[in-house]
């Protein structure tokens, strides 16, 4: 049994320019925080990013040490599974091509890992060719914790969910592992164009 | 801030009464992760959609994980190790 | 327990707008009358559901604010600015307007008179509506359980129940009220004016020693805080109830 109520509507909200906003979403002109988990507390002195190829390689770097690498400023939009998009975003990161030279084969997929846990899988094609950084700067300024401060992953031509906050490690290798929402029913890949929700989408 | 958006158990009252057919904030429930036992309307609630995390309020573990695709709803139980009610 | 009977609390049920009460600018009590209800537990809620004519639907939560009663629940709603519910239920919804609600639901943060006490109700914002139902039960019996009661709230306009309060406080020994403002007070203002902290607990709440069953609801940050202190000062962490309302403002 569904009873209509006399007088309610959705809120109304801007669905902005079809050719920069994926089917089902909706311009949002704040950042909304979502999290799984409580905001992991890493200090710069501890933080560390350790990047490793299919065969076990591993690169590290410190929080001075990735500071020193080439970075890139980037102006994207980015989608959120839960309908929200926002256009223009202004990041400064680290390019992941860039973390991957002096590495050996990565691979066909990564996994990512944050602290606190939070896990998200790629594939290598995906976050190569220019197309995925780890982002230390928002709009100008260091990252907030909140947003997933000091560094996350981003991966704008995914839904959000791809773009690890807190990221800790990238896993290469030739498997596919699912990481958090993947596991939980979430899209593998996650196309916003094509509405890549769910499993099964 | 993320701890700000955070609730508990109560705020999934609902859903879990329509789970298990009954009210269930007041049954208690253990963590596997860290041993601690607490009513399950006192656990820490993520309400991330994607989905609802379900975290220990003493060690932050994640007891369950509650997704909504289209209708269906999936409860993933994690470190969530016993459930009963209180003596 | 009857299978049948548990499955009736549980599914949706109509209800009916009965009364509106602007309680002050932001916000509104909204009295509901559902045939079936068969009553509640002070502290309990109910989720409600309003479908619009496009089949889009909305859920939401709301604490119920009046004592135990057969065929009536009431709810006090508060604005939130750019929000989709609460504007609807404050500035459209009309009495005669009908909307599906289920519940009761909670087993935790809830609190009845045989219980017994003593009882702290600490409330802030909107928090303090499922505390005036403890209260409104207490109302209602001879029990004389003794009772504190505190409130923030960020103007003098915003103090839910005031003068229900007062009275109660006035007329029953067993009853303190005390509202602490955080943000304006008007002149001639005699109560606290911050945030709730260790001081005021220790000045205003009851001690440890006496064990009370403490309720604390309100926005997430203003209840972990006030769970923290109570424990700091000696209550047991299973004598706290909590209730988080999330982010305060929405």
């Amino acid at each position: 049994m569904t009873y209509v109520t006399r007088g309610f509507r959705r809120k109304r909200e801007e669905s902005g320019p079809p050719d920069r906003v994926p089917p089902g979403q909706y311009l949002t002109s704040d950042f909304p925080v979502l999290s799984a988990g409580p905001t992991p507390r890493v200090s710069l002195d501890e933080w560390s990013l350790t990047v490793s190829d299919r065969d076990g390689e591993t690169k590290s770097w410190s929080w001075s040490e990735f500071l020193e690498l080439p970075r890139e400023t980037v102006t994207v939009d980015i989608h959120c599974v839960t309908k929200w998009s926002k256009l223009d975003t202004v990041w400064e990161g680290v390019s992941i091509d860039t973390l991957l030279t002096d590495l050996g084969e990565p691979g066909s997929h990564v996994l990512v890992r944050s602290y606190g846990g939070y896990t998200t899988n790629l594939p290598t094609a995906d976050v190569t060719g220019g197309r995925a950084w780890v982002a230390f700067g928002y709009g100008g300024q260091a990252l907030a914790p909140e947003h997933g401060g000091p560094a996350r992953l981003l991966v704008p031509h995914l839904y959000f969910w791809k773009s690890a906050k807190w990221v800790n490690a990238l896993e290469f290798g030739d498997f596919d592992r699912r990481g958090f929402w993947e596991s939980y029913g979430y899209h593998n890949y996650g196309d916003p164009w094509l509405e890549q929700r769910y499993s099964g989408d | 801030m993320i701890e700000d958006r955070r609730v508990d158990g109560n705020a999934i009252g609902g859903l879990l009464a329509d789970w298990f057919g009954r009210e269930m904030t007041g049954e208690i429930g253990c963590c596997g992760e860290c041993g601690v036992v607490n009513p399950l309307g006192a656990v820490l609630v993520y309400l991330d959609a994607p989905g609802q995390v379900i975290r220990c309020p003493a060690c932050s573990s994640v007891l369950m994980v509650v997704t909504t695709i289209e209708s269906t709803v999936r409860m993933s139980f994690e470190a969530l190790r016993w459930i009963q009610s209180p003596r | 327990m009857a299978g049948a009977e548990i499955l009736g609390r549980l599914t949706w049920q109509l209800a009916e707008v009965v009364e509106v009460i602007d309680e002050n600018s932001r916000a509104r009590t909204i009295v509901l009358h559902c045939p079936e209800w068969r009553g509640h537990l002070a502290g309990q809620h109910i989720d409600i559901r309003l479908t619009a004519e496009d089949g889009y639907q909305a859920q939401r939560s709301y604490s119920i604010a009046n004592a135990p009663h057969a065929e009536r629940v009431a709810i006090t709603v508060e604005l939130v600015d750019e929000g989709e519910v609460s504007p609807f239920l404050i500035e459209e919804l009309r009495v005669g307007d009908r909307f599906e609600i289920r519940g009761p639901i909670g087993g935790y943060f809830v609190w009845e008179p045989a219980v017994g006490g003593p009882l702290q109700l600490i409330g802030g914002g909107s928090g303090v509506v499922p505390l005036i139902a403890m209260m409104r039960a207490r109302a209602e019996t001879d029990d004389h359980v003794q009772v504190r009661y505190l409130s923030s709230a960020r103007s003098f306009e915003d103090i839910l129940y005031r003068a229900e309060l007062k009275r109660l406080a006035e007329e029953n020994d067993g009853v303190s009220v005390v509202h602490t403002l955080t943000r304006s007070h008007p002149e001639g203002w005699d109560g606290p004016t911050r945030r709730v902290d260790r001081d005021m607990l220790e000045g205003h709440a009851w001690s440890a020693q006496l064990r009370p069953l403490c309720f604390v609801c309100g926005p997430t940050g203003f209840v972990e805080s006030v769970a923290s202190i109570l424990v700091d000062l000696g209550h047991e962490p299973r004598r706290i109830m909590t209730e988080r309302f999330g982010p305060s403002g929405g």
